[in-house]
């Protein structure tokens, strides 16, 4: 047991921080830093400046182009990515449908759709919840039917975040509404400038819209852009949730929250002291960086049975992971709105478009940021299999309840 | 990076895992804590031919050399069976403020017999009054000739009801400075006890007790006292998780096996998602076990502090937590001796207060 990264893992770090420092460009960095909106321009650049040094998937093996990084490597990617103010890779196409297309696709699918989810061209988005679906996926009723060469699909999809900047959607569709209910469903990807396809941005508690309706009406997908066989949907979108675990913590994310934390609490005054050495609010932020200690190396014991190439299962470990990074974020954001107090009120979205102009510090401009982040990061333990589902992954799986 | 184990420290695990499986079921242990000193020397003896008490005296002194690594394998097997021999008062603390000292002399005297197993030590490093402050003893020892005088009271809380001799720490003139006391001394009045865990605890008064001078253990004490308590948090907080993951394993069976409004009690998501928060602590457990060995010796002081403190506050919220949902997810039959959980719950519970609650940590890690 040895918990030091070795040379030359330490050497990898070093490599990353600073290709990010020399290639993310600032205007990117001082968004991500202030906690301005990023349009797609400024996700799509940074994708494929990544794509052109070779790291544009770091997760995917290098015979379809990927980095072919180690998981423990790919774990340091992300921190040092984080730490940088680079933006987040989107996960829908690199995390989630791009293994599902490599294990699952047909020749003619990994090359049609792979480069251009590495390349930054093509933007995904996940076509999973319903309205009457959401804990109870496999109760989808969008319905495809097969109609000579094409299915055509009908129904609503919800929650879909970015699809108003989607060239394509991953879909699952119920194909034999005979069957039960996992077992009569397909994946489909679908084009999303296919007619018949609408979205509708739903804007949220705060203020943006990163999320969408999308209604499918008469949509005609080709019968090739079926992943995989007809009825065996849900196997693929389980395969789907259990792959991606490496990052699934959002330790490095966390670890910059952290470190914005301390600088926001060092300039907040209570009693005439900086809030950071009131004794209260430092055992409270103590409590949180140790949480955050903890699940750094809960992370690394993940990443470690990953690079053992262990089963990549779902299994109570990604659930675990979900669980703490979740509650350790909401906890870290709730602790920035307290340190602000009353002085987050005046909400403002306008702030948080556009380029940052002045100071990254000025406390004017973090109120917004700080209020929006801890609105949205409510979000984090509801979506992607909310806290109650993973507990029952637990229960089930582990103690066998 | 990478938390695999060698095969030696995996034969290691495996042996005291089956040591405490064989020999430290729940009943066996049951006629231990009846017995009229509330520990066994039999088992003391079995622990020492596995070499638990020798892992972490140098070999040069008749130990098997190990480290943190073994230290932390051998007391999470420990404390799945809820051993209460002293093997962290004696194999781990009182080994580690004799190597720690540097003081050669103590090392080849004391060593040899610790590591056999012959002789028992517990640490008397903390007092009633100064809570979890080890730094700035009340007791104090003044010098008489060649050798020393002591008073002062001090606990000895860990291991104390089973040790032979105490290292005690007092004040000199010219700072702290550690002793090694023979339990009877005259001018020490020993108060053995049992604790509400059944781990067997001293409480120590000393009164103007003369000391020879090889009596104490030379080198910087302050320094050799801190090393300790870092190496107690470690061992510690990798028996709490040994008992927590017991505790875990007995609250899932029953409530697979209870039955209730017709089927069993683990139907009831309300119940099944406290056991899963259970579930969730013991493996944060782990890895504050993990941290704690793997940066207990580490040279940077405040990423060793940081990591102590993690690790201590992290092994008692687990620990409040486990401990009290095991209760009540068992009903009625937790409450009583009978039932395994109690005993486990009652562990845990004196655990979270030994070698510093989770508020004295925090502060650690806060100013660290």
């Amino acid at each position: 047991m040895d918990l030091a990264y070795d040379a030359e893992d330490e050497a990898f770090r070093l490599e990353v921080r600073q290709f990010v420092e020399r290639s993310l460009p600032d205007a990117i960095r001082r968004k991500v830093i202030a906690g301005h909106e990023l349009d797609k321009a400024d996700m799509a650049g940074w994708q494929r400046i990544l794509h052109g040094r070779g790291w544009g998937a770091p997760n995917w093996p290098v015979a379809f182009g990927g980095a072919g990084w180690s998981p423990v490597r790919q774990f340091i990617f992300d921190e040092e990515c984080a730490m940088g103010g680079a933006p987040r890779l989107l996960p829908f196409g690199l995390k989630m449908v791009g293994p599902v297309i490599m294990a699952f696709g047909s020749p003619a699918q990994q090359q049609r759709f792979l480069p251009g989810m590495m390349s930054g061209e093509d933007w995904w988005c996940q076509g999973y919840s319903e309205p009457g679906a959401g804990s109870d996926l496999a109760s989808l009723r969008t319905r495809a039917e097969r109609r000579g060469d094409v299915y055509v699909v009908n129904g609503q999809k919800t929650w879909t975040t970015m699809a108003q900047h989607a060239d394509w959607m991953f879909c699952l569709v119920r194909t034999d509404a005979s069957a039960k209910p996992q077992q009569g469903i397909s994946f489909l990807l679908i084009d999303m400038r296919s007619k018949g396809v609408t979205v509708r941005p739903i804007r949220l508690m705060d203020g943006g819209c990163e999320v969408n309706e999308v209604f499918l009406d008469n949509v005609e997908v080709p019968l090739d852009q079926r992943v995989g066989e007809e009825n065996k949907g849900w196997t693929y979108a389980k395969y789907l949730l259990g792959h991606e675990r490496t990052n699934i913590a959002q330790v490095g994310l966390s670890r910059r929250a952290i470190a914005d934390l301390k600088t926001l609490a060092g300039d907040e005054r209570v009693d005439g002291r900086p809030l950071m050495e009131d004794p209260l609010y430092a055992a409270r932020l103590a409590e949180t960086e140790i949480a955050l200690d903890i699940l750094e190396i809960t992370n690394l014991r993940v990443v470690c049975e990953d690079a053992k190439g262990a089963g990549k299962t779902p299994g109570p470990a990604a659930s675990i992971l979900k669980l703490r990074g979740t509650e350790i974020g909401q906890a870290i954001s709730e602790l920035a709105i307290d340190a602000l107090g009353e002085n987050a009120l005046p909400f403002d979205r306008s702030r948080m478009v556009g380029e940052v102009a002045g100071n990254l510090a000025d406390p004017a401009a973090t109120a917004t940021p700080v209020a929006a982040e801890y609105l949205t990061l409510r979000k984090t333990s509801i979506y992607g299999g909310s806290n109650e589902i993973q507990k029952n992954i637990i229960a089930q799986s582990v103690l066998g309840l | 990076m990478d938390f695999d184990f060698t095969d030696e420290q995996a034969l290691l695990r495996q042996s005291v895992e089956r040591f405490v499986a064989d020999r430290y079921g729940f009943e066996a242990r049951r006629a231990i804590l009846a017995s009229g000193p509330g520990w066994s020397r039999v088992i003391w003896n079995g622990l020492a031919e596995l070499g638990v008490t020798a892992l972490t005296v140098p070999e040069e002194h008749g130990g098997l050399g190990g480290g943190p690594v073994e230290t932390m394998l051998a007391m999470a097997a420990l404390g799945e069976g809820l051993v209460v021999e002293p093997v962290l008062a004696s194999a781990v603390i009182a080994t580690e403020l004799i190597t720690a000292s540097g003081d050669a002399t103590a090392e080849a005297a004391l060593l040899p017999a610790l590591a056999s197993g012959e002789r028992i030590f517990a640490p008397a490093l903390y007092e009633r009054g100064a809570r979890y402050d080890a730094g700035a003893p009340g007791t104090r020892a003044r010098r008489i000739g060649a050798g020393y005088g002591l008073d002062g009271d001090k606990l000895a809380l860990c291991g104390g009801g089973a040790a032979d001799a105490f290292l005690v720490s007092a004040r000199l003139d010219e700072g702290l400075a550690l002793f090694l006391v023979e339990a009877g001394a005259p001018g020490l009045l020993v108060q053995r006890e049992r604790g509400y865990d059944g781990t067997p605890v001293a409480t120590l008064a000393f009164d103007d007790l003369r000391l020879a001078a090889s009596a104490r253990i030379g080198g910087e004490a302050g320094s050799a006292i801190r090393s300790a308590i870092d190496i107690a948090v470690a061992a510690l907080a990798a028996e709490a998780v040994g008992v927590m993951r017991r505790a875990v394993a007995l609250t899932a069976d029953y409530l697979r096996t209870r039955q209730q409004f017709g089927r069993p009690i683990g139907a009831f998501q309300a119940l099944q998602h406290a056991c899963v928060d259970m579930f969730v602590a013991s493996e944060e457990a782990w890895s504050a076990a993990l941290l704690a060995a793997g940066r207990c010796r580490d040279a940077d002081p405040t990423r060793r502090r940081k990591a102590i403190a993690a690790a201590k506050v992290t092994i008692n919220k687990s620990a409040r937590l486990v401990g009290q949902k095991a209760i009540q997810l068992h009903g009625g039959v937790g409450m009583t001796d009978e039932y395994a959980i109690s005993h486990y719950f009652r562990r845990l519970t004196a655990i979270e207060r030994q070698f510093g609650d989770a508020d004295h940590w925090l502060k650690a890690y806060a100013q660290a």
